[in-house]
């Protein structure tokens, strides 16, 4: 039996169909998650996909961390519960609290829509176990609050705990801190990335099928675990 | 005090403000003449609105009906003129909606708002025809680049779509942006949607069955979009009472997709006799047309409507604009799991009346009688205008003004000629658009295959199949003004082209066809002229027109825009893995041009650069056109032809250097014998593409294109190899011939850097 991977749909999630694509050719089962929903559906791992939760009112991802289904996602997160936060749900998993940092209106002022370099920096977590250290990749990068702050001391030890899942080459695309891509949790199971694995998962509808190994990843780490 | 029917009869005599609402005095005797007394207040208010030209194109439905008098016959028709939008049948049980409207003067007042809430009414136009919305596009047009008025009015505008499309999760995959003095202070913002369904899914908006409910659900209703009506308001609010009111319409994208998310799921539970979105004209449009479709009759508590504002008098609430609002009829055995589904997505929902057969719409506020009128006479009998029109007087002279080379110089150095293609490719109509394509999100919902700068933007629909849809929007307006049957026809023949290069079959045609005012009896004849090319050409290339759009009273003063007739042409393609993209790949791919060069100018990039506009525009030519789209399909099926380009604005040599920037790879290419090396490259005769052909195709191909009679010319060869011999080792070269190099990185720096220096970074 493959594993099930969960899928929130909040009010205002758009990538969540496409999220559900990604982890079906990465030979999971999707399960649809609902944000009412008071109980997870004994899914293995959780995808908060990208959108605009709530209508991103109040602040990006402030809303959706009142969800129903995000307080038990909250608790099974603390305890290794595997979760990838694209985009807004990067945006949700800050918020929550269960990744440190925030993210702010694009340096530019202008929503962006591009094909991204990144560099993966981080093979210690769940969901990049199967890239190469150093690999470079190119997926969609698509935002409007996606430039990443912290405190200089969180960034610091965000390096140093080798918790920077990935950084973007070239132009910084959104005024990122030190070009901060994506991170994770101290344990490696949350990780929350600006950019859109989930767009590169077909050579017809990608730049490239460079996202596949973020889902791949995860499923051998609930092999490795089962 | 309200302005009951009861009061109308007692009070024949006051006075009423038809003329600041719009209405001739013989409109208004027409009204008073079908309801037999005068109207109410607000019965005023709805015939005012309704029969604007804006609702009831009163001004072009003579011209109109030739699309479909003319129609060509086809099966591919599922729905046609008249409703919301027509519906295509694409093969395999799915069938495809789409629909271009303006919505230009908002996107002038107000350019962010005005953009978005134009977004979101075409989306609602879709959705209520039973479709999921999948991609939208934009045709804009603007004044000059670098005009103060343009740079207020384009990044409002840019950000308007960006903002609210993106919010709704609609991938954004073409367009056009077009510069031209003709539309300095009267920018055009037109908006295109397409959404797919089952045959199945399709719905209408039609009130029937007795005793149904009709139910208004989304967003509150509120005081924007009001417009005219404000001048009832005036006169029924105190004087110390809300005033002025916007009269453009402020967008909420989050309802709007919500509202998306619960009709598509009440759709599918099969809850809903008929469904209407609420745009221009609101409440009174949507309950008109229900009823006029339907059974005919339908009782409305006006009071039960949820507000925003409290103090809104009925005749407001009857015309307001809010936005993200939807009217369905349900029947009241269905009502309660209809209100559940609305709840579960947060949708606000009430029934504000009932389906009657009493051939009567009448409306009640708190128990008053104040509209009883008969509901075709508003939605559907509207007047219908036959306006006088005549050539213009200075046509001729326009047409004869054609730039020869006596009257314009032509380049004939090579360095000249290298210049022009320089000034062509960093001029703003033909510059990098990547400035306003980058703030849209063409990746949600994972089925784009094709999208700006692509010649089609091109959608899968069917995941198992991939089965697919193409569609391009194409309008030259400078062709337009020197001849507006050709200018529309040569509109079709570009959108038809795009379409095919991409290797998919055209099948249908929207519109947005874009003038002055219908007043001016010269832009009355640019329509006529206009509306019956395009009519024309519809009939010779064998596709109907669905549905369309028209806005007039486009200028700014007594000077009208150009005559624009934006035209969409929609394509399927039956497994996209196999649609031709713009980029060649290998090294060693032969290019051809396809179809005959002609000494062809007016109206074109080359000469609008050189501030001429005169003469005549490139020929149509139907059957070449219809055989191009032919060849373009079946080298695309038979697996010839690795990438393609249609051939038109700027010609030959714009379209390789935007092949070869696209490829970021280098070729070499001959100037063809027997043809002028400058008209080779710049001419923008029409039935013409580029099309690369794998070496071991290239027999078949050229068999293929001789046996039908399609000339066919190699003139190119892919070649990422030019650097070393050209003096740039290790770059990407593009040779012309003996006559001039550029690198494929030179052209890249010239082409994406003119419209952020115009509009920042």
């Amino acid at each position: 039996m493959s594993a099930r991977i969960g899928v929130v749909t909040f009010p205002g999630s758009l990538d969540d169909a496409d999220a559900a694509r990604a982890i079906r050719i990465a030979g999971a089962t999707p399960v649809a998650l609902w944000h009412g929903d008071a109980n997870l559906h004994d899914v293995d791992a959780v995808v908060l996909p990208g959108g605009f939760s709530y209508g991103d009112y109040l602040r990006c991802g402030a809303i959706a961390k009142f969800a129903p289904v995000m307080s038990l996602i909250i608790e099974k997160a603390q305890v290794g519960l595997p979760v990838l936060g694209i985009c807004n749900g990067f945006q949700i998993l800050c918020e929550s609290h269960l990744l440190p940092g925030a993210l702010t209106r694009n340096d530019h002022q202008h929503f962006i829509c591009v094909d991204q370099k990144l560099q993966i920096e981080s093979t210690q977590t769940l969901w990049t176990g199967d890239f190469l250290p150093g690999q470079e990749i190119v997926i969609p990068l698509k935002n409007g609050e996606g430039g990443y702050v912290a405190s200089e001391a969180t960034l610091d030890e965000l390096f140093a705990e080798n918790r920077v899942v990935a950084t973007y080459v070239g132009t910084n695309p959104n005024g990122s801190y030190r070009n901060i891509a994506g991170i994770s949790n101290k344990a490696g199971n949350v990780v929350g990335l600006m950019p859109h694995p989930e767009h590169a998962v077909e050579a017809l509808t990608g730049p490239t099928t460079d996202g596949i190994p973020f889902f791949t990843s995860v499923l051998k780490s609930l092999v490795g675990a089962s | 005090m309200i302005d009951s029917v009861d009061t109308a009869k007692v009070n024949p005599d006051t006075s009423q403000p038809w003329a600041e609402l719009g209405l001739k005095q013989d409109e208004y005797e027409s009204i008073k003449q079908i309801l037999g007394r005068r109207p109410t207040s607000s019965e005023l208010a709805m015939y005012s609105v309704m029969w604007s030209e804006h609702c009831s194109y009163k001004s072009s439905k003579v011209h109109l009906r030739q699309f479909a008098d003319k129609a060509p016959k086809t099966d591919a028709l599922l729905v046609g003129i008249g409703e919301n939008a027509g519906v295509v049948d694409i093969g395999a049980g799915w069938a495809v909606t789409f629909k271009v409207e303006s919505h230009n003067h908002p996107s002038y007042v107000e350019p962010y708002q005005g953009a978005a809430t134009g977004v979101g009414g075409i989306v609602r136009d879709i959705i209520s025809m039973g479709a999921r919305p999948i991609a939208v596009m934009d045709p804009l047009r603007f004044g000059p680049a670098d005009a103060p008025d343009t740079r207020r009015v384009l990044p409002g505008v840019v950000a308007g779509i960006g903002g609210y499309g993106n919010c709704l999760g609609l991938p954004n995959i073409g367009g056009e942006l077009v510069f031209d003095e003709s539309y300095a202070g009267n920018p055009l913002v037109n908006a295109l949607c397409i959404g797919s369904m089952k045959h199945e899914d399709i719905h209408l908006a039609s009130a029937k069955g007795v005793g149904n409910l009709v139910v208004l659900y989304g967003a509150r209703t509120g005081g924007d979009g009001i417009g005219g009506v404000s001048v009832l308001a005036s006169e029924t609010f105190d004087a110390d009472g809300p005033a002025k009111r916007p009269s453009v319409q402020v967008g909420d994208p989050f309802m709007e997709k919500l509202l998306i998310e619960a009709t598509l799921e009440v759709l599918h539970a099969g809850l809903v006799e008929g469904i209407q979105d609420l745009g221009g004209a609101g409440i009174s449009c949507a309950t008109s047309e229900l009823a006029s479709n339907g059974e005919g009759g339908m009782h409305v508590y006006l009071d039960r409507v949820l507000l925003r504002d409290a103090s809104l008098s009925p005749e407001e609430i009857l015309m307001s604009e809010s936005q993200e609002r939807m009217c369905a009829v349900v029947t009241p055995e269905k009502i309660d799991e209809f209100m559940a589904l609305c709840k579960k997505w947060d949708v606000e929902a009430v029934v504000i009346g009932e389906v009657t057969d009493t051939g009567r719409l009448v409306i009640e506020w708190h128990g008053e009688m104040i509209v009883d009128v008969p509901p075709r006479s508003v939605a559907h009998d509207g007047p219908v205008y036959e306006r006088p029109f005549h050539r213009p007087s200075w046509q001729d002279a326009l047409q004869a003004d054609a730039p020869t080379p006596e009257r314009l110089n032509r380049p004939s150095t090579p360095d000249d000629i290298k210049q022009t293609l320089m000034d062509l490719i960093t001029s703003p109509n033909l510059a990098s658009k990547s400035w306003v394509t980058s703030q849209y999100d063409r990746y949600v919902m994972g089925n784009t295959i094709l999208a700006q700068p692509e010649d089609a933007g091109m959608i899968r629909i069917d995941e198992e199949t991939g089965l697919g849809v193409a569609i391009s929007t194409d309008c030259n307006s400078r062709f337009a003004k020197l001849d507006p049957y050709a200018g529309a026809q040569l509109a079709l023949v570009e959108s038809y082209r795009n379409i095919s290069v991409a290797g998919a079959k055209p099948l249908a045609v929207t519109n947005c066809l874009n003038f002055g005012s219908p007043e001016d009896p010269e832009v009355m004849w640019q329509f006529a002229q206009a509306t019956t090319g395009l009519a024309d050409a519809c009939l010779e290339l064998g596709i109907p027109v669905t549905g369309g759009n028209v806005s007039f009273y486009n200028q700014t003063g007594d000077t009208p825009i150009n005559p624009t007739p934006v035209v969409g042409v929609l394509g399927v393609i039956d497994d996209v893995d196999r649609r031709t993209p713009m980029a060649w790949d290998e090294d060693g791919d032969l290019i051809y041009i396809l179809g005959e060069t002609f000494d062809e100018f007016a109206g074109g990039e080359w000469a609008y650069l050189q501030g001429h506009l005169g003469g005549l525009p490139p020929k149509v030519n139907f059957p070449m056109e219809r055989l191009l789209s032919e060849i373009m399909v079946a080298a695309s099926r038979d697996g010839m032809i690795t990438a393609a380009h249609d051939v038109s604005d700027g010609g030959v040599g714009v379209a390789i250097t935007e092949m070869a920037l696209r490829a970021n790879k280098g070729a070499r290419f001959w100037i063809p014998d027997n043809i002028d090396p400058f008209v080779f490259l710049f001419s923008e005769s029409t039935a013409r593409a580029i099309a690369v052909i794998a070496r071991t195709e290239e027999l078949r191909f050229t068999e293929m294109c001789a046996a039908r009679g399609m000339s066919a010319t190699r003139f190119g060869v892919v070649d990422s190899g030019l650097g070393a011999d050209s003096g740039h080792p290790g770059e990407q070269v593009i040779v012309i011939d003996s006559l001039f190099t550029f690198t494929v990185e030179a052209l890249r720096g010239a082409n994406e850097a003119t419209l952020p220096a115009l509009f920042g970074g």
